[in-house]
C-alpha cells in the first residue's frame, strides 16, 4: 500500500481502509498542524475527491451534509433558521481560510472538545452515517463523539454524512462562542440552542448543548424540560442545570470560569430564542 | 516512509506548472521549494497565522494546510500574480502608500486575503475586511493601516501614486516597500536551495532542568546515511559561550551534560532535509537525568540550587537609583498608594521564525540570516568559531519582525559551526514551536510600590522594586536591571526615590530584549499609583498626572536636568480634549445601559531614555559618490520593518540636499557597511540617523570643495556625475579623474554618533540617556461584566517624537506598539512548554486593535537628526495601563496582574461583590 491513496470512490475509499492503519485527510486543517517540523511519514487516505461526500442538501426527512461540506458551504446553503447557530458557529471557526476548508466531517471525526461543530449538532439532533465494507450506519452524534479525540468510528468505516431531521413546528437555533480575541480563536466555552415552538409562540422543545466545557459537549436536559411551555426567558436558566457539565483549567481558563461562563452564555442563548 | 514524488499538475498564476513532490507535501513547501516561489511565506505550518495564504480556485487557504495533490487541476493564485505588466496591483499600490507593510512578511498573505475580499465583494465595509482578513496575524502594523489599504483599493484604487519625493517629514513610502508587497523581499527562510545545501536541525532538551549522557552516536549517524555530522559541545572550535554581555556569555551553543531549559540544544543533526526530518529527537541515543526546575517563586524564595556560579542565590544582578529620603516622605506624605503587580512572559511572535544560512568561504564564514545585530553577531561568531570578527561576515536577510527577539544569537552559532566543520554550506529554519520554545521573551516581573503626593496632588515619593524573571541565561537581563530604576517613577517629579531591581535566574525561557527592556512591566505600576492618588485626592486623571509632569529644567531622579525636548505637557493638553469627551461618552453609556456592558476610560504617560543606558553605543555610517554621480548610503543599521532604510535615506537625502530617490542604499552587510550598532532601544533614529546626517554633510562638504562652490550649493544628479547650482553657476565637477575605491566611490562622506551620556554612581546619579521620548494615551474600553472580556473600542496617542522624520512610519510604530499593548494588557502569557504555538499563545487579530488616533508633538531635540528622537518602544509603553486605567474606570477593579484574561478580569470583578 502507497503512503497516499486519492480514492474517486466511496467503494474504493471504505475498501482501503479495510486494510487499517490509514489516516484520513479531507480539508487538512487538523492534520498538518499535528505534523509540524516532522515528516509527513503517514498513510493518508485523501477523500477529497469523493463526490457522495459532497454537498448541502434536503432530503425526504430533512437535510443532509455531506462530510466534506466546508464551513463557507454552510454558510453559503440555503437553510432555514433553524441552522442559524450552525452558521454562527461556521463564522467563527478559525478564519475565512480556515472556513474554506475545513469540513464538517473532519470536525467531527477531530472530537475536540472545543469544536463549534459538536453542540450545534447535538441540538439539531443530528445522526452521522458512517459506511465500512459490510454497509452503513447510522449513530445520534451524542453516540459517536465519545471523548476528547474519541469517536465510535471503527478504522474501517468513513464518516459520510450528516443527517438533521425536519422539526414538526417552526424552529429557530442560535450560538454563542466565547474567545479571547476577535477572530481565530478557540472557543473557552460555547453554547448552541434550538427551540421549535407552538403556534402561541411558547417553546414546544428545546435543545441547549455546551461546549468546551465538558470532554464532550453535554446538552442541558433540566433546562430543556423547563423550557416547555413557555415562552424562552433567561431568568428560567438556574445554576444546577450546568450539572452535565466537567470543566477542566487549562491555558485559555480556569474550570470555575467556565462553569460561570457557561451560565452567562446559556441565559444569552435563551435570550436570543425569545 | 514519506511516500514517493510524483507529478502534480495545476495553474500557478495562470501559469500552466507541473511540480514533483510527495502528494501529501504542503502546498506552501512546494511552491517555495519546488516551484522556486518565494512570495507566500511560512509563519507556523499549522494554519494559525495565515502567513502563506493563498487563492485556490478563487478562494483564500492556508496552503500550508493543504496537500499538493488536492491542487491538481485548479487555479492558485500567489502574491507573484498580482502586480501584471510591472505595474502594481491596486491594493499593492495602496499597502505601500499606507504603511500597511512594515517587516513585510505577512504582506502577501494579508494581500491574497483582501484579493479574494475584493473579487467576491467589491465595496467591502470596514466590518467584511476585518472578517476577511480576521485570518492573517500581523506583528507590526496594528492592522489599522492594512484595513484603510484595503478599503481605498476598493474604492478605486490609487488615489494618489506613492511618495516618492521629499526628505525630512515626507509621507515617503518606505524605500524597500516595493519588494515587500510584490513578495520579492527575502526573508531569512527564503534562500533557495540551489546548491547541495545541508539542512540542520537542534536537538533539544525535553527538560526544563536535567542532565544527560550521549549513547553511541557515531553508531547512531552511521545508522542514517543521510545524516552527515551530528554536532556536540566537542566541535566548538572556539568558545562554547555567548551573551549580549563581554563579560556575562553564559550560554553554551550545545549543551554540556547539564541543562538549564526546556528545548535547550545538546547536539545538532546535520543532513539533507528529508533526513533530518524523520529523525525524532527521542530516537538520539541520549540518557537523561531530570533535576527539579528552579521556578520564580523557589528561586525568590531563596531555597534553589545556583543555576550559574557567578549568580550567587540566582540573582544575576541588581539595579538601583536613589535621591532624596523616600521613607520619610512616604511616612509623612498625607496621602499614599501602594500597588503589587505581576506580569508574565511575553512572546516577540514575530511572523517570521529564525531562519538562515552559514557558509565557509577560505578561512572565514558568512552567515546569511535574520538578526537585529549584525556586528555584535559577527563578534560573538568568532569567539565561537575561535577567529578574528574580520573574518566574518554576516549578511542580514529582510527581518521578518523582531521587537527585541532577534537581538541574541538564535541559530547562528550552529550553522556556522556545522558550516566550519562540514565545508559545506548548511541551512536552518526554525519551527513555530521551536522558535517560541528557545528564543528570549519579555521579562516577567513582580513589582510592589507606592507612592505618596500632598495635598495638592503634588508627588512627593516613590519606592519601586521590581524583580525580573530572567529565566536560564543572562540575555539582556542586566540592561532589564539597569533600565527600569531609571524609568520606574514614570516621566514625573519626583523629589524622592528609590528603585530597585533584581534579575532572577530560573529554569525558563531565558527572557531578552522585548520593546521596552521591562519599561513596560514598571510603567503599568506606576501608572496604577498615579490614578491611585488621584482617585484619592479627588483629582481627575488626567490633570494629576499634568501636575506632576517632568517640565523643561527638571531634573530626573538620577540628578540629570531636561534641557530640551520635555513634550510631555503638551502631548496631555493635546490630550485633554479627546480625554473629556471620551469620558463624558463612557460615563453617559453607562447610565443608559442595563445590560452587562460598562465602558471605561483610562490614560497613561510614558517616558523612555533613547539609546543604550549610561553606555557608549555608537553608530557609523558612510556615504559614497561614484564617478558616474551614483550616491551610496552604506548603512549599517538593519530594518526590521520600523523602515530605518527609510529614515536613514530620507535623513541623508535632507542633509545633502538631493531627492531621496538619487540615494541607492546598501543595508546591513558587515562587509559593506559599519557598525551602526544593533536594532534595539529605540536608538537608530536618533543614533544612526545622526550619524547619516553626519556622512551625508561631510559628503557635501566634499563635493562643494570639488566644485570650489559656496556652503549654499545645490547639489544635483544627473546622469554620468553632479551638477552644482551656486547661484547663477552651473558647476560640473570632474569625478572621472579621482581614485575609485572599493565599492566604486570616488568621494566617501563619513558619520559618527555616539550619544553623550554618563555612567552612573552607586545611587544611580548620573547622565544615562541623551535624550527621553514622552507620550500618554487613552484607552476607551467595553468591559462584559458577566464574561469578563474587555474589547478596546479607541485608542487615542500622543507622542513626543522630537521630529517626525517620516510621519507614516511614526504613526505605523505607535499602531504596531498599540496592537502589542493590548495584547500585553488582555491576552499574551508564555507558559514555557504549553503554549508555543499561535493557536494557544495568542496576539491581537485584526478585530482586536480599535480605530487609533495618533497626535505627533515635535518638541525638537536639538541633538537629533532634525530634532527627532525615537518612537519604537515608547509605542507600546503607555497603552497596557491606560487600558488597565479603563478597566478600572468601568469596573472599579484595578487588574494587578497582566494579561488580563476574561477568567481573571471575572473573578475580580466577582471578588468585589
Amino acid at each position: 500500500m502507497s503512503g497516499y491513496l486519492r480514492p474517486a470512490t466511496l467503494g474504493e475509499a471504505v475498501a482501503a481502509l479495510c486494510t487499517g492503519g490509514a489516516t484520513v485527510l479531507a480539508g487538512g486543517t487538523d492534520l498538518y498542524p499535528a505534523r509540524v517540523g516532522r515528516a509527513i511519514d503517514d498513510t493518508l487516505l485523501d477523500i477529497s475527491a469523493l463526490a457522495e461526500l459532497r454537498g448541502i442538501g434536503v432530503t425526504d426527512g430533512g437535510w443532509r451534509f455531506g462530510a466534506l461540506a466546508t464551513w463557507r458551504d454552510v454558510l453559503a446553503a440555503d437553510l432555514p433558521p433553524l441552522f442559524d447557530g450552525l452558521k454562527a458557529a461556521a463564522r467563527e471557526v478559525g478564519g475565512t481560510q480556515i472556513q474554506n476548508r475545513g469540513t464538517i466531517g473532519g470536525n467531527l471525526c477531530n472530537a475536540s472538545p472545543a469544536a463549534d461543530g459538536v453542540p450545534n449538532w447535538l441540538t439539531l439532533d443530528a445522526t452521522v452515517e458512517l459506511a465500512s465494507p459490510t454497509g452503513s450506519r447510522r449513530l445520534p452524534v451524542a453516540a459517536f463523539v465519545l471523548g476528547n479525540r474519541r469517536t465510535a468510528r471503527r478504522e474501517d468505516e468513513l464518516l459520510v454524512a450528516v443527517h438533521v431531521p425536519r422539526p414538526d413546528r417552526p424552529a429557530r437555533g442560535t450560538f454563542r462562542k466565547l474567545g479571547a480575541r476577535r477572530y481565530l480563536v478557540i472557543s473557552i466555552v460555547m453554547v448552541a440552542a434550538v427551540a421549535e415552538f407552538a403556534a402561541d409562540g411558547t417553546v414546544a422543545s428545546a435543545r441547549i448543548a455546551v461546549g468546551a466545557a465538558s470532554e464532550v459537549a453535554q446538552r442541558l436536559p433540566s433546562l430543556e424540560a423547563r423550557l416547555i411551555g413557555r415562552r424562552p426567558d433567561p431568568s428560567l436558566v438556574r445554576e444546577e442545570d450546568l450539572a452535565p457539565l466537567a470543566p477542566i483549567d487549562d491555558v485559555r481558563a480556569t474550570a470555575a470560569y467556565r462553569r460561570d461562563a457557561a451560565l452567562a452564555l446559556v441565559r444569552r442563548a435563551i435570550a436570543d430564542l425569545a | 516512509m514519506r511516500s514517493p514524488a510524483l507529478p502534480h499538475r495545476f495553474f500557478v498564476n495562470g501559469r500552466d506548472v507541473e511540480a514533483i513532490a510527495p502528494p501529501a507535501m504542503r502546498l506552501s513547501e512546494v511552491l517555495r521549494d519546488v516551484l522556486g516561489l518565494k512570495g507566500t511565506k511560512v509563519g507556523c505550518d499549522a494554519g494559525d497565522c495565515g502567513a502563506c495564504t493563498v487563492l485556490v480556485d478563487g478562494a483564500q487557504v492556508c496552503a500550508c494546510l493543504v496537500p499538493v495533490a488536492q491542487v491538481v487541476g485548479r487555479a492558485v493564485e500567489t502574491v507573484e500574480g498580482l502586480a501584471r505588466d510591472g505595474r502594481l496591483h491596486a491594493l499593492q499600490a495602496a499597502f505601500l502608500r499606507h504603511g500597511a507593510a512594515q517587516c513585510g512578511i505577512c504582506t502577501p498573505g494579508m494581500l491574497m486575503a483582501a484579493a479574494d475580499l475584493l473579487r467576491r465583494v467589491p465595496s467591502p465595509s470596514e466590518a467584511e475586511v476585518l472578517d476577511a482578513l480576521g485570518g492573517v496575524l500581523c506583528r507590526c502594523t496594528g492592522y489599522r493601516k492594512i484595513v484603510a489599504a484595503v478599503l481605498e483599493a476598493a474604492r478605486g484604487g490609487a488615489e494618489a501614486e506613492p511618495l516618492v519625493g521629499g526628505g525630512v517629514g515626507a509621507r515617503l513610502a518606505r524605500v524597500d516597500g516595493v519588494a515587500k508587497v510584490t513578495g520579492e523581499d527575502r526573508f531569512g527562510a527564503d534562500w533557495l536551495p540551489e546548491r547541495a545545501w545541508l539542512t540542520l536541525r537542534a536537538v533539544r532538551s525535553p527538560y526544563p532542568h536535567a542532565r544527560f549522557r550521549f549513547g553511541d552516536l557515531d553508531a547512531f549517524r552511521r545508522r542514517h546515511p543521510g545524516l552527515v555530522a551530528i554536532l556536540t559541545a566537542a566541535d566548538v572550535p572556539g568558545a562554547n559561550r555567548f551573551g549580549i554581555y563581554p563579560t556575562g556569555k553564559d550560554q553554551p551553543v550545545f549543551a554540556e551534560g547539564y541543562v538549564r531549559m526546556l528545548g535547550e540544544p545538546v547536539c545538532a543533526l546535520v543532513g539533507d532535509a528529508e533526513t533530518i526530518a524523520a529523525i525524532r529527537d527521542e530516537e538520539v541515543p541520549i540518557a537523561w537525568e531530570p533535576l527539579p526546575p528552579v521556578s520564580f517563586d523557589d528561586a525568590l524564595a531563596g531555597s534553589t540550587p545556583d543555576l550559574h556560579p557567578h549568580a550567587p542565590a540566582n540573582v544575576l544582578c541588581r539595579g538601583r537609583i536613589a535621591c532624596g529620603d523616600v521613607d520619610a516622605a512616604l511616612a509623612t506624605a498625607p496621602h499614599r498608594a501602594a500597588v503589587a503587580i505581576e506580569t508574565g512572559f511575553v512572546e516577540h511572535a514575530y511572523i517570521e521564525p529564525e531562519a538562515g544560512y552559514a557558509e565557509r568561504i577560505g578561512d572565514g564564514i558568512e552567515i546569511v540570516a535574520c538578526t537585529q545585530t549584525p556586528y555584535m553577531d559577527r563578534d560573538e561568531i568568532a569567539l565561537i568559531l575561535g577567529i578574528p570578527p574580520e573574518r566574518v561576515r554576516i549578511v542580514p536577510t529582510a527581518v521578518g519582525g523582531g521587537f527585541g527577539g532577534k537581538l541574541d544569537l538564535s541559530l547562528q552559532p550552529m550553522i556556522a559551526i556545522a558550516a566550519w566543520r562540514t565545508g559545506r554550506p548548511v541551512r536552518c529554519v526554525y519551527t513555530r514551536p521551536e522558535s517560541m520554545r528557545t528564543t528570549t521573551k519579555r521579562h516577567p516581573a513582580r513589582i510592589v510600590a507606592e507612592a505618596g503626593c500632598d495635598e495638592e496632588g503634588r508627588l512627593l515619593a516613590v519606592r519601586f522594586h521590581g524583580d525580573f524573571n530572567t529565566g536560564a541565561y543572562a540575555s539582556w537581563g542586566p540592561t532589564v536591571a539597569s533600565r527600569v530604576p531609571v524609568h520606574a517613577m514614570g516621566p514625573y517629579r519626583i523629589p524622592n526615590v528609590r528603585a530597585t531591581t533584581a534579575a532572577i535566574h530560573t529554569t525558563d525561557t531565558p527572557a531578552g530584549a522585548f520593546r521596552g527592556f521591562g519599561v513596560p512591566q514598571a510603567a503599568i505600576a506606576h501608572e496604577a499609583l498615579m490614578d491611585a492618588l488621584a482617585d484619592r485626592l479627588g483629582m481627575d486623571r488626567l490633570e494629576f498626572r499634568l501636575r506632576n509632569a517632568l517640565r523643561r529644567g527638571d531634573a530626573t531622579a538620577t540628578g540629570q536636568v531636561l534641557d530640551h525636548s520635555v513634550g510631555l505637557v503638551a502631548c496631555l493638553e493635546a490630550l485633554r480634549p479627546r480625554w473629556q469627551a471620551l469620558r463624558a461618552e463612557a460615563d453617559a453609556f453607562n447610565r443608559s445601559s442595563s445590560g452587562p456592558f460598562r465602558r471605561g476610560v483610562g490614560i497613561a504617560c510614558m517616558w523612555y531614555g533613547i539609546g543604550n543606558t549610561a553606555m557608549s553605543n555608537p553608530s557609523e555610517m558612510t556615504i559614497g559618490l561614484a564617478a558616474d554621480g551614483t550616491i551610496t548610503l552604506y548603512s549599517g543599521a538593519v530594518d526590521i520593518g520600523q523602515g530605518s532604510n527609510t529614515v536613514m535615506v530620507q535623513i541623508s537625502a535632507e542633509a545633502l540636499g538631493v531627492a531621496p530617490h538619487a540615494i541607492r542604499l546598501v543595508a546591513g552587510d558587515t562587509a559593506r557597511t559599519r557598525d551602526a550598532g544593533k536594532t534595539s532601544a529605540s536608538r537608530q533614529t536618533f543614533v544612526s540617523g545622526n550619524a547619516a546626517r553626519l556622512a551625508a554633510l561631510d559628503l557635501r562638504r566634499q563635493i562643494l570643495a570639488l566644485a570650489n562652490a559656496g556652503p549654499d550649493a545645490r547639489i544635483v544628479p544627473v546622469p554620468g556625475g553632479v551638477e552644482i547650482h551656486d547661484g547663477d553657476r552651473t558647476l560640473r565637477p570632474d569625478l572621472s579623474r579621482l581614485e575609485r575605491d572599493a565599492n566604486g566611490d570616488v568621494l566617501v562622506g563619513f558619520g559618527r554618533f555616539d550619544p553623550p551620556t554618563t555612567a552612573l554612581d552607586a545611587d544611580g546619579r548620573g547622565v544615562p540617556y541623551a535624550t527621553y521620548a514622552f507620550g500618554a494615551q487613552i484607552a476607551l474600553v467595553e468591559v462584559d461584566r458577566e464574561l469578563g472580556t474587555t474589547r478596546v473600542l479607541r485608542m487615542v496617542a500622543a507622542h513626543d517624537v522630537g521630529r517626525a522624520i517620516n510621519p507614516t512610519l511614526v504613526e505605523g510604530q505607535i499602531h504596531g506598539g498599540i496592537a502589542q499593548g493590548i495584547g500585553l494588557a488582555l491576552m499574551e502569557e508564555y507558559l514555557p512548554g504549553r503554549n508555543d504555538n499561535l493557536h494557544d499563545y495568542l496576539i491581537p487579530t485584526i478585530g482586536d486593535v480599535p480605530p487609533i488616533e495618533v497626535i505627533l508633538i515635535e518638541d525638537a531635540e536639538p541633538l537629533g537628526p532634525f530634532g527627532a528622537k525615537g518612537v519604537g518602544e515608547p509605542a507600546l509603553i503607555a497603552t497596557a495601563p491606560a487600558i488597565l486605567g479603563a478597566i478600572d474606570h468601568a469596573t472599579g477593579v484595578r487588574v494587578t496582574r497582566v494579561p488580563a484574561t476574561p477568567d481573571r478580569l471575572r473573578a475580580a470583578i466577582l471578588a468585589t461583590r
